[in-house]
């Protein structure tokens, strides 16, 4: 190529110092790498440079990881009761208290007194006993991933009758750090699963109107159109109400999925047709279909790769929705229900304003659905930018 | 401009139809039917044995029997030609005696929400284009992305909550509970009116976050045309030069996406009606939902979708009134 010729020019004149060379050495480098760089690559090092992209999909990325392996951040099982600390408040590991100061972190154990009038067991704050916070304890015997038994959680007490509750717990008893880490899971995998549904739709739905045109293309997007202006959280919730009560937790799940997938394709539908339409009478796709290619070959292998960034781009940004979808059914008991956790569940305790106030900490899913949202949109932007073979950024 | 009007309106009918078939479908999704929930409404805890052949009595006496097709043509045909959507669970009423005064509720807080969004949105996001850069513009975008992001249902239950904490008041709800079974009057009205806001800022929440985008967007463009240039040129004063050429231009894309976002505040009215206790259409289609009352379901949705496509076509007409270039090109 002509421009690593001319660099390699620069490197080869004489009159250089050494230092001088390396740095021509390393330019030329740089460049080469650069000028040979896949496009893939090149979208990377340009999302690299979005700052506010890079911290909020290194958040996500934890977040995943965080419900992938919940079973093992999580101390204890979802629907692990904990029946000496009911509706209780949160414990923030400390390292003093009006006894002195410790390396090792440690919260205030509770003892069990009975209630002077009613006689029933009630747990009390004890602010004499000291429980140490230990990390890799054992525990519950957990499969991680569904896969691999084992009993040590990454956190929790000293004393295994007490138990650490970071953020608390709900009316029965239930860890509200552990549950969400659950919720977690399941919320970002419904959108996971629902998006790919969406996305093999909007591929096939808006690659047929896109390739064929005319009158299908007339006939696709009368009914893409039919299904838009439906305001879509009460079209999904017609949709869940007709799920039968006795349904499992697990068909539940997947037909929410669906739910969310069957509808969420418009919007991509439409992206992936409008791109089509315009490059369908390129000059390699008309080679392509004169050579006697299937217009599933021609969509798929010729055209899709022109524009992938594109859908990726629509995709990360299609996940909020989903998301959103998914927390407000659950909120209202019209999408998963219990024993599932999702963020919507675990929601639904804190719907009253009398519960928020007596224990705000149910509250607390509610930032990680906010969160998660924004770091999908901020990666999003930042993704479309990266993508854009026109933006600056080398 | 009359040859667009039908035209649209005549594609208004077309996608209403179209809607209706889909509703009704949406309505025969739940596990048995009408006749079903009906019997088992009607007689369970009384001690009567109710049959099979009880239920399907039942189900030819309302015509239930027959195949999809027809009983779609009867539910639709009722609705166009008498105004009847069948009939509700609750006290064996019709639906349109549950929905009842709903209808003006609900359309009173659609209109609310989108006056408090255009008089948010257009004018913070003129003066964020105007001022691209600054701190406020930045603050601006910080804003858009919460709005995004933060569910309004959420917000609802945050405003709830420190409403009753900061003032101890309940803001929830739509009218004091005293005029709740009076008859309407100016006091109700203006009861009702004090009791919008609340519903109105929430629904508009999200709402306010795109349009501030869109308007901030085309006024950035619109302020780099030569027209902004030549004014300033000709030296009218900025304020005027604003509203006359960049500013009227920019109110296009909202206009043409009222549809949108009646589309939006109705996808969150009812979560968000069932949190402030609204009694509107919303939250009544959550409860019909809910409570599998099918035909109260599908009269909302259906409701709910036609004011939609209605806004739609009134959008269209609007927009070519506004920009004469869009009659010229149709």
């Amino acid at each position: 190529m002509a421009v690593t010729d001319d660099v390699g020019a620069v490197g080869a004149a004489p009159a250089l110092t050494p230092k001088q060379r390396r740095a021509a050495e390393r330019e030329r480098k740089r460049l080469l790498k650069y000028y040979s760089a896949s496009q893939w690559t090149l979208i990377w090092w340009r999302f690299r440079r979005h700052r506010a992209a890079m911290i909020a999909f290194v958040i996500l990325g934890l977040m995943a990881l965080m419900g992938l392996f919940a079973e093992f951040v999580a101390p204890y099982g979802p629907t692990t009761r904990d029946v000496r600390y009911l509706s209780g408040a949160p414990q923030i590991p400390m390292f003093c208290d009006h006894n002195g100061c410790s390396l090792r972190p440690f919260v205030h154990g509770a003892s069990t007194k009975r209630d002077p009038v009613t006689l029933r067991a009630i747990s009390v704050p004890d602010p004499e006993k000291r429980v140490y916070v230990a990390f890799f304890t054992q525990g519950e015997r957990v499969l991680i991933l569904g896969l691999f038994p084992t009993r040590t959680h990454l956190f929790g007490l000293d004393d295994r009758q007490t138990k650490l509750h970071l953020w608390g717990t709900d009316d029965l008893g239930r860890d509200v750090f552990s549950r969400t880490l659950y919720a977690t899971r399941t919320s970002l995998s419904i959108g996971v699963l629902g998006v790919l549904i969406s996305f093999v739709l909007a591929l096939i739905i808006g690659g047929t109107a896109g390739y064929f045109g005319g009158m299908t293309d007339n006939v696709i997007q009368r009914l893409t159109e039919v299904i838009r202006v439906i305001p879509v959280i009460p079209l999904y919730m017609g949709l869940a109400a007709a799920m039968p009560k006795e349904w499992s937790t697990t068909q539940v799940y997947f037909a929410m999925t669906v739910i969310l997938g069957l509808f969420g394709w418009p919007t991509l539908a439409r992206r992936v047709r409008s791109q089509l339409l315009s490059i369908r009478n390129e000059d390699y796709v008309v080679a392509a279909r004169l050579a006697g290619a299937r217009p599933a070959r021609i969509i798929g292998q010729h055209m899709l790769p022109s524009f992938t960034s594109f859908i990726i781009v629509d995709l990360v940004i299609s996940f909020p929705y989903m998301i959103l979808s998914e927390t407000a059914l659950s909120f209202v008991g019209l999408g998963l229900r219990p024993p599932a956790t999702s963020w919507g569940v675990l929601l639904q305790q804190a719907q009253s304003i009398r519960v928020i106030e007596q224990m705000p900490w149910l509250f607390i899913p509610a930032v990680f659905v906010v969160v998660a949202v924004l770091a999908f949109t901020v990666i999003g932007d930042g993704l479309r930018d990266a993508a854009d073979p026109y933006s600056e950024a080398r | 401009m009359i040859r667009l009007v039908l035209d649209r309106f005549v594609g208004m009918v077309f996608t209403m139809a179209l809607v209706s078939l889909l509703v009704f479908l949406i309505m025969e999704l739940p596990p048995g039917d009408y006749a079903d929930r009906y019997a088992f409404r009607k007689y369970s805890g009384t001690g009567v044995n109710v049959t099979e052949g009880d239920i399907q009595a039942i189900r030819e006496d309302l015509g239930l029997d027959k195949p999809l097709v027809f009983r779609y043509v009867d539910w639709i045909g009722n609705i166009v030609l008498y105004g009847d959507f069948g009939q509700a669970f609750a006290f064996e009423t019709p639906v349109t005696k549950v929905i009842g005064d709903k209808v003006w509720l609900t359309l009173g807080i659609l209109f609310a929400t989108l006056i408090v969004t255009y008089l948010i949105s257009i004018p913070i996001g003129i003066f964020a284009a105007v001022n691209r850069g600054s701190s406020g513009d930045y603050l601006l975008t910080v804003f858009s992305y919460l709005g995004l992001a933060l569910p309004n249902f959420l917000l609802a239950l945050i405003l709830l909550y420190f409403a009753n904490r900061w003032f101890g008041a309940d803001i929830g709800g739509l009218m004091s509970p005293a005029f709740e079974r009076a008859p309407w009057s100016l006091a109700k009205l203006w009861d009702v009116i004090a009791h919008l806001w609340l519903p109105a800022f929430v629904l508009a929440w999200s709402a306010v976050a795109y349009q501030l985008q869109t308007v901030r967007a085309t006024m950035s463009d619109e302020l780099n045309k030569l027209s902004v240039t030549a004014a300033r040129a000709r030296g009218v004063p900025e304020t005027k030069l604003l509203i006359k050429y960049p500013a009227r231009l920019a109110i296009n894309p909202v206009v043409s996406t009222i549809g949108f976002d009646v589309n939006r505040i109705f996808s969150e009215l009812p979560i968000v009606a069932a949190v402030l206790g609204l009694t509107e259409l919303g939250e009544l289609l959550l409860r019909a939902y809910l409570d599998l009352d099918m035909y109260v379901a599908g009269a909302i949705l259906l409701m709910l979708t036609f004011a939609i496509v209605f806004m739609n076509f009134v959008s269209d007409i609007l927009l070519a009134w506004l920009d004469p270039r869009i009659k010229l090109g149709s």
